[in-house]
């Protein structure tokens, strides 16, 4: 059983190597037939054919990290849905009755920061 | 005698098993040392990802499908998407910096060192001469479930009301006014 199990992720190992041996194969193929002359003016981004000012990144908003932390906390809120999801009809109402009260604190969260109104953008 | 046929005679039947933990344990250490040494604070996040993905494997590679689902799901998907917004929210500059070193480094190093001391003594306490059982059978969502639900159902409820004073939180600091 543990080895049938083990021989269901090789699979997975497998493709990840596959990934990784047809980009490499890709990439390798095409830098021997492609010209190579780097110069300092291509590395530089492209903005409409302007010569670009500072470099490209800035300090972000604060309200950035609440949507962040909103995903993470939705996350997690998943990761305990798909167990109770598999075993939902031997719980019957008790499973229920305990998601609910789970989903509802969670919802609260949402709630306040509508209230608060941090998720308006503009 | 090599550490590999000594592996092989102590444990034939997990030969596979162990080949594959040494890869990842290879990746995993790598990646933690290449962490802590790279000058840019961004490809330190993403060497953790590499770390945090070989964790995720060794659960795997432990029959543990649910954990490493999860810690695909939540730290690799979340934790890492919130230290990323975090490291643009405090820094004005990304890129590669010289300033990342500094003093501070041997203290990091030393309390690191205590943690290993501290872990490997609580494992070999806890294990000493343990052996894997012979036949391991992989533990599934549907008994982890029956765990939560049962045992651990206070826990369950009181993980959400942690999740919520941490939202409450944020949007208090974060808030403009």
């Amino acid at each position: 059983m543990y080895s049938d199990f083990l021989r269901d992720y090789l699979i997975v190992v497998f493709f990840g190597i596959l990934a990784f041996a047809v980009v490499g194969a890709f990439i390798g193929l095409a830098s021997l037939v492609r010209p190579d002359r780097p110069s300092e003016a291509k590395n530089t981004a492209y903005e409409s054919g302007v010569d670009p000012v500072d470099g490209g990144w800035s300090q972000s908003q604060i309200r950035y990290y609440i949507f962040a932390l909103l995903f993470v906390m939705f996350d997690v809120e998943a990761v305990f849905i798909f167990p109770w999801a598999t075993r939902l009809e031997e719980y019957g109402m008790f499973g229920l009755v305990e998601m609910t009260i789970f989903i509802f604190i969670l919802a609260l969260g949402l709630g306040y920061a509508w209230r608060k109104g941090v998720l308006r953008w503009v | 005698m090599s550490l590999f046929a000594l592996i092989a005679q102590e444990t034939p039947q997990f030969l596979p098993q162990n080949i594959a933990f040494g890869v990842i344990a290879v990746i995993s250490v790598v990646a933690a040392l290449k962490m802590v040494t790279t000058s840019n604070v961004v490809h330190a996040a993403l060497y953790l990802v590499l770390v945090l993905a070989s964790v995720a494997a060794t659960y795997i590679l432990l029959a543990a499908e649910f954990v490493a689902a999860t810690q695909i799901l939540v730290y690799i998907g979340a934790v890492m998407v919130l230290m990323l917004f975090g490291v643009m929210l405090t820094r004005a500059q990304i890129g590669a910096e010289d300033d990342l070193n500094h003093d501070q480094r041997w203290i990091g190093g030393l309390v690191a060192a205590l943690l290993l001391a501290v872990m490997s003594y609580a494992l070999i306490d806890h294990y000493g001469d343990d052996r894997l059982p012979e036949t391991i059978v992989p533990q599934t969502t549907a008994e982890v479930s029956d765990e939560i639900f049962s045992t651990y159902i206070v826990p369950f409820e009181a993980i959400s009301v942690l999740l919520l004073a941490a939202l409450i939180g944020a949007i208090v600091v974060a808030r403009r006014d």
